[in-house]
């Protein structure tokens, strides 16, 4: 089944289209990464399926049912979790209050249950924490459990938010640049991770990425884009090799092979 | 220096963060009981005072500290507390259920209110909080119906079950009735904080973005903490009806709010103990000016000094000192002096460099 499909979807800034026609679907189970230059519009789509942006045309579905009609908090409801490419954690919180921020979305307890702490929202709180210890030990976050983000060195905090997302238990997980500004060390953890998120967990895995060792060792399948257009579709190594994918890279400095 | 293991989950859900923690809040709690035995009238009652201004300042700093939305209108709630209260009262309703009630209607009020208002990020809120505070001075003033104008209300007296409760009368009664809302409230805050509700405030206060995409509404979380705090203000304000006797529009003018703000900036924004520094040094100050006038015109021979606005112009410099040199107020001043007897001799002096505290009300969408 097909978990997120985009149908015709444009976005415009003004004059400039940001996401033009674009259309892809993403299988159940799949690891599907997004390509292109600086500006090509990858972080824009992801913001689309948040709900941050209206397109203009076309449909955004989750799991055959069209998205459009739901408030941004109500995205990761149907189980969709993100991350950002430019890190948006709670940076007065500790590592595991951010992650149980994670768990908002299975709180049952309402204002008048939280404020005498009433039996049933200790309970709902250990399994929340059950849960969050779970994700702790799979990324190794013990050391930081505690530690204010405000302290914590941009390495750790990629880890952290992507261990927010695992913590709402996702269906699927959409991946902003997980490895950019990371050591060839963080990197491949990185790797080996995605691939335990796929394989392990069984969650569908959508992301952006310009590291293209790290999309061509986890992904299915790869999209490319440039200056919001699609330009191929396809396995790793025939997106890598396409003509359009190859000159849509020429001078822009940045690399396509890995 | 203390290692906590944490053994279980509830380790980190619990009140206390071991037992020697409960201990020393147990201690504190016997030295409040013990408060009226140990001190004369006129102390009780700048306690009593204190206490107010501390429930006040939690309600404030579940939106401000915690929430991270700025309020310079909450004087205008305290004071819809303290009317609908002796309002109440003056129609026969007694205290137990008079004080409960104003302090859900003006959390009702507040939610109401927070709806138009809570679109206003930043320096916005700001002034347009301020505007609910000048506003209220004049619809106090114009109801004289119900408020009785600029002449202002009585509080009537306080009976609990037969028990005649009232600040000149009985201080000592009064002050354990302080306390105990104090306590009461300072319950309910913690325990919202250990809930998902409280995390979700501080999501809101650091990143909306992220909040919302882990599904947080904003928009109701953020008046659900506007009534809260309006909800607490209001049971302050209705303690402070009884202490203050009588009251009217001035009572709870525009200087109030913007004490309440400067009173959580300077306690420690952020946390519960701020409020409750705060609400000392607001609570004292005055006092403390007044003592060390008398005593430098004594020494100097000077008569009766008279400073107009000395007290505003000392808030002005104590607020000005702390946002320049911690802005994490008496709280982080706390937390620094704990760490260097914990650590002795090891603290280093740029131990908590990185730790800034700034208020952050909106970032990229
Ligand atoms: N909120 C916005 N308002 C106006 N223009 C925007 C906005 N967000 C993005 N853009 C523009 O839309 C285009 C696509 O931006 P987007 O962030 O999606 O690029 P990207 O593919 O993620 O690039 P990068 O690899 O640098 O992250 C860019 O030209 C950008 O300047
Ligand atoms: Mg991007």
């Amino acid at each position: 089944m097909s978990f997120i499909t985009l149908e015709n979807v444009t976005l415009r800034f003004g004059g400039l289209v940001a996401v033009n026609d674009v259309s892809f679907h993403v299988g159940e189970g799949e690891v599907f990464a997004l390509v292109g230059p600086n500006g090509a519009g990858k972080s824009t789509i992801f913001n689309l399926i948040s709900r941050i942006y209206n397109p203009a045309s076309g449909d955004i579905r989750f799991k055959d049912k069209s998205i459009l009609n739901l408030r941004p908090d109500q995205v990761p409801f149907l189980g969709i979790a993100r991350t950002f490419q430019n890190i948006e954690l709670f940076e007065q919180s500790t590592v595991l209050q951010n992650l149980l921020v994670g768990r908002h979305r299975h709180r049952k307890s309402n204002l008048l249950t939280e404020m005498f702490f009433a039996p049933n929202v200790r309970d709902e709180e250990r399994r929340h924490r059950q849960v969050v210890e779970e994700v702790i030990d799979f990324l190794e976050l013990q050391a930081y459990r505690d530690k204010y983000i405000a302290g914590l060195p941009y390495g750790v905090r990629k880890v952290v938010e992507l261990a927010r997302a695992l913590a709402t238990e996702p269906k699927v997980l959409l991946l902003d640049e997980p490895a950019s500004g990371l050591s060839l060390e963080e990197t491949n953890d990185m790797i080996f991770w995605i691939e335990d998120i796929k394989k392990q967990m069984g969650i569908t895995v959508l992301m952006v990425e310009h590291d293209m060792n790290l999309v061509s060792s986890v992904s299915d399948r790869v999209l490319a884009l440039a200056d919001g257009k699609e330009l191929a579709i396809g396995t790793p190594s025939q997106v890598q090799s396409h003509p359009a994918v190859i000159e849509a890279y020429l001078g822009t400095g940045q690399r396509i092979s890995s | 220096m203390r290692f906590v293991f944490k053994r279980s989950y509830d380790d980190d859900i619990k009140l206390f963060k071991h037992r020697q923690q409960a201990g020393y809040y147990v201690l504190l709690l016997v030295l409040m009981m013990a408060l009226p035995w140990l001190v004369d009238d006129f102390f009780l009652g700048e306690a009593t005072n204190v206490l107010i201004l501390a429930i006040a300042g939690m309600g404030l700093m579940l939106l401000t500290g915690q929430t991270g939305q700025v309020s310079l209108g909450h004087a205008a709630f305290m004071a819809l507390g303290c009317y609908l209260n002796v309002i109440l009262m003056q129609r026969g309703v007694p205290f137990i259920i008079s004080l409960p009630l104003a302090g859900i209607i003006t959390g009702i009020v507040g939610a109401i209110i927070a709806m138009p208002i809570l679109r206003l990020h930043g320096i916005y809120l700001a002034i347009g909080t301020l505007a609910i505070s000048v506003l209220s001075e004049d619809i106090i003033v114009i109801s004289k119906k119900w408020t009785g104008g600029v002449i202002g209300l009585v509080a009537e007296p306080i009976n609990i079950f037969g028990l005649d409760i009232d600040r000149y009368g009985t201080p000592i009664l009064f002050y354990f009735l302080v306390l105990f809302v104090t306590l009461f409230v300072l319950l309910i805050f913690r325990n919202i904080l250990r809930a998902p509700l409280g995390r979700a405030f501080a999501a809101i206060r650091d990143s909306e973005v992220s909040a919302q995409a882990l599904g947080v509404n904003v928009t109701k979380t953020k008046i659900t903490a506007f009534a809260l705090s309006c909800g607490i203000v209001g049971l302050a304000g209705g303690l402070l009806g009884h202490f203050a006797g009588a009251f009217n529009h001035e009572t709870f003018n525009l200087v109030l709010s913007i004490q309440l703000l400067l009173m959580i900036v300077i306690g420690g924004l952020g946390s519960i103990h701020g409020a409750f520094f705060g609400a000392v040094i607001v609570g004292f100050l005055p006092q403390l000016i007044a003592i060390s006038r008398d005593g430098i015109s004594s020494i100097f021979n000077l008569g009766s000094l008279p400073l107009p606005g000395i007290e505003t112009a000392s808030f002005a410099f104590i607020l000005v000192i702390f946002i320049m040199f911690e802005p994490r107020g008496i709280y982080g001043v706390w937390i620094k002096i704990r760490t260097y007897f914990e650590l002795f001799p090891f603290y280093r002096k740029n131990m908590f460099k990185r730790q800034k505290s700034y208020l952050k009300t909106e970032r990229m969408k």
